[in-house]
């Protein structure tokens, strides 16, 4: 893979960069306290069933110039040390010298991410790319409520019961379409019928959209 | 708070050599260090040594001497096991043959199966478990065929610690060996987890293929024993030099060998006292950590090993859970994906039926000779607080009703 970014020294004692080590366990701007943080923006990607989840909230403003800035970002995620220590690096990113301007944000790759951490261990890589992703989700929620709703750009949806082939697109419509419980969602999508495993998922996405979208 | 002191809780990893173990191969080395095929003194006194260990091992096993086969370790015994007596059985009978193996088995016995069946050079019959890890006797004999020539269930597992029924399944084995007037399958088990705490005499068990790796005994690393019942026949892996009754070619590890011997000894003498002494600190650990909210516990209640406790803490990843307890300065390992090379959580926990968010999250306690209640309770001190933060940064707030 082009551009990635792999720490030297991998098998000597620790295994992650001292950047790493410091972000795993002295975590930046993760959120200790929703239900005090107020409204922002909220992205979310992967699931624990996954071994990765992450949710992010962002607060967005205009600067002086009118150009739309990141004010916050804070974040909770599930995964390993590496997903953790990306997580955190990333809200620095975003939030350092008055916040960046929302289109550099959105041009973040993963590698800028571990360039930062001072390199990842290969296998690892797949974990910190869920942080720009979760970056992009929580900008469009922000596009979608300022109206902006050309600027919206989907990712493909991702599958959550493998068997009827059902993705967390199809949850989220349900969901905006007034299925709150997950009995009504499955009356509008079968989900879990052929795949039961994912229901906890399933239950898991439904509180975050009617989160995302109706505030409960 | 920093500690200095290390608390080492990942015995199913490896153990630490014993010093008595040590002492025994130090000789070995640098006096002794004979080939033990050279036809002068000093290959003779190396020659003399893995006699004198063979011996041990046998007796200990209760087999005989040319029923031993010293190797490079679990991996190694595996391998030899699982594809040697198949591919031995094919090439003598022209018949395709079957092989029944469980779920749970360590990698050296499922890879090799796998690729096999995948190669067409076997039939496979992979057998599910309880959600205790447990397989069922009944479901095993009942896949039995008529070109079944092998069955490989271990004696007791490395990630969650459940004993299997290896003896009542060697008993049905033989019962029906009478019954249809054949002298095969036969059962092969991997014992390496079980060595310093189960009886493994195989007259008891009635297996005809046993495994054991010095380095989960307080013995070297590198060494290992296929025990090979007479009769039966694995076509050898390594060819060329003809040691080992030609079926595992390659100078012994003289060194290995006679600290696998020693300790092998050592740990079955031990075996009762410590397995009572573990059993209690288990149990205690065990208790501790399931008082801490949504937690479940992995493996059978009663029938697991005396140093294991496997532990899932839901809504957390079990890697960052590791990485702040060797900050700590306590050793434990984790089945999740994370840590290993695959994507998938541990195969073991899953096959349990426990759910990816629960398998994620799962963390292996495995203690030993140098676990004292005061670790015990250390752990229990630090282990609340870690679960607490990483739950604090963790998004995921799953429902426990799915894990009843």
């Amino acid at each position: 893979m082009q551009g990635d970014v792999i720490a030297k020294k991998e098998d000597k004692g620790w295994f992650y960069t001292d950047t790493v080590k410091e972000h795993f366990f002295h975590p930046k701007n993760f959120l200790e306290d929703e239900a005090a943080y107020g409204d922002a923006y909220l992205g979310m990607v992967g699931s624990p069933a996954c071994g990765d989840a992450m949710k992010v909230y962002l607060k967005i403003e205009k600067d002086a110039d009118g150009l739309e800035r990141i004010k916050d970002f804070k974040w909770k995620t599930f995964g390993c040390a590496s997903a953790i220590a990306a997580t955190s690096m990333l809200s620095v990113m975003v939030t350092e010298h008055g916040g960046m301007l929302l289109e550099e944000a959105l041009k973040l790759r993963p590698q800028d991410i571990m360039l930062r951490l001072g390199g990842l261990p290969a296998r690892k890589i797949h974990c910190s790319v869920l942080g720009d992703k979760a970056l992009r989700s929580a900008v469009n929620d922000y596009y979608r409520k300022s109206g902006q709703i050309d600027k919206i750009s989907l990712e493909a949806g991702r599958v959550i019961d493998h068997v009827l082939k059902i993705t967390d697109h199809d949850i989220e419509e349900a969901v905006l379409e007034g299925a709150d419980t997950l009995e009504k969602v499955q009356a509008r999508t079968k989900v879990g019928t052929g795949d039961p495993s994912c229901i906890p998922e399933v239950e898991n996405l439904i509180r975050f959209y009617k989160e995302k979208y109706f505030g409960a | 708070m920093k500690t200095n002191k290390i608390i080492y809780l990942d015995h199913a990893a490896t153990t630490p050599l014993d010093p008595r173990v040590l002492e025994a191969m130090q000789p070995y080395f640098t006096e002794d260090f004979g080939n033990p095929s050279s036809f002068h003194s000093v290959g003779m006194r190396a020659k003399d040594a893995v006699a004198e260990a063979r011996g041990t091992v046998a007796r200990l096993l209760g087999g005989h001497e040319d029923e031993i086969l010293f190797t490079s370790g679990g991996t190694e015994s595996d391998n030899l096991a699982v594809m040697g007596v198949p591919r031995y059985w094919h090439e003598k009978n022209g018949v395709l043959p079957h092989v029944i193996t469980s779920a749970v088995e360590h990698y050296a016995v499922l890879e090799p199966l796998i690729a096999m069946d995948r190669k067409k050079e076997i039939e496979l019959t992979i057998v599910g478990v309880s959600r205790e890890g447990q397989i069922s006797v009944e479901e095993v004999m009942s896949a039995i065929k008529s070109n079944t020539v092998l069955i490989s269930i271990m004696t007791a597992n490395n990630e969650i610690g459940t004993i299997q029924p290896i003896a009542e399944l060697g008993r049905e084995i033989l019962k029906y060996r009478k019954l249809h007037a054949t002298t095969f399958p036969y059962l092969h088990t991997d014992a390496c987890q079980a060595t310093g705490f189960l009886d493994l005499n195989v007259e008891k068990t009635h297996v005809d293929l046993l495994t054991l790796n010095g380095s989960k005994m307080y013995g070297p690393k590198g060494v290992g024993v296929l025990y090979v019942r007479r009769g039966v026949k694995v076509q050898p892996m390594f060819i060329g030099g003809g040691q080992e009754k030609n079926l595992r070619s390659g100078t012994e590890n003289v060194p290995g060998i006679i600290g696998l011997a020693k300790a092998f000894e050592l740990v079955q003498a031990e075996r009762e006292v410590e397995s009572a002494r573990l059993s209690t600190l288990r149990d205690r650990l065990a208790q501790g950590l399931l008082s801490i909210p949504k937690t479940i516990l992995n493996g059978h209640p009663k029938e697991r090993l005396p140093n294991s406790v496997n532990i899932s803490f839901i809504d957390i990843e079990g890697e960052a859970a590791v990485l702040y307890l060797d900050a700590q300065g306590i050793m434990v390992s984790t089945g999740s994906a994370c840590a290993s090379t695959s994507l998938d959580p541990s195969h073991v926990i899953l096959a349990t039926g426990l759910s990816y968010e629960a398998a994620h999250g799962s963390i292996r306690f495995t203690l030993g000779h140098s676990t004292t209640e005061e670790d015990v309770d250390f752990v229990l001190r630090v282990m609340p607080a870690i679960v607490e933060r990483l739950r604090l940064m963790s998004p995921a707030n799953l429902d426990m009703k799915y894990f009843a």
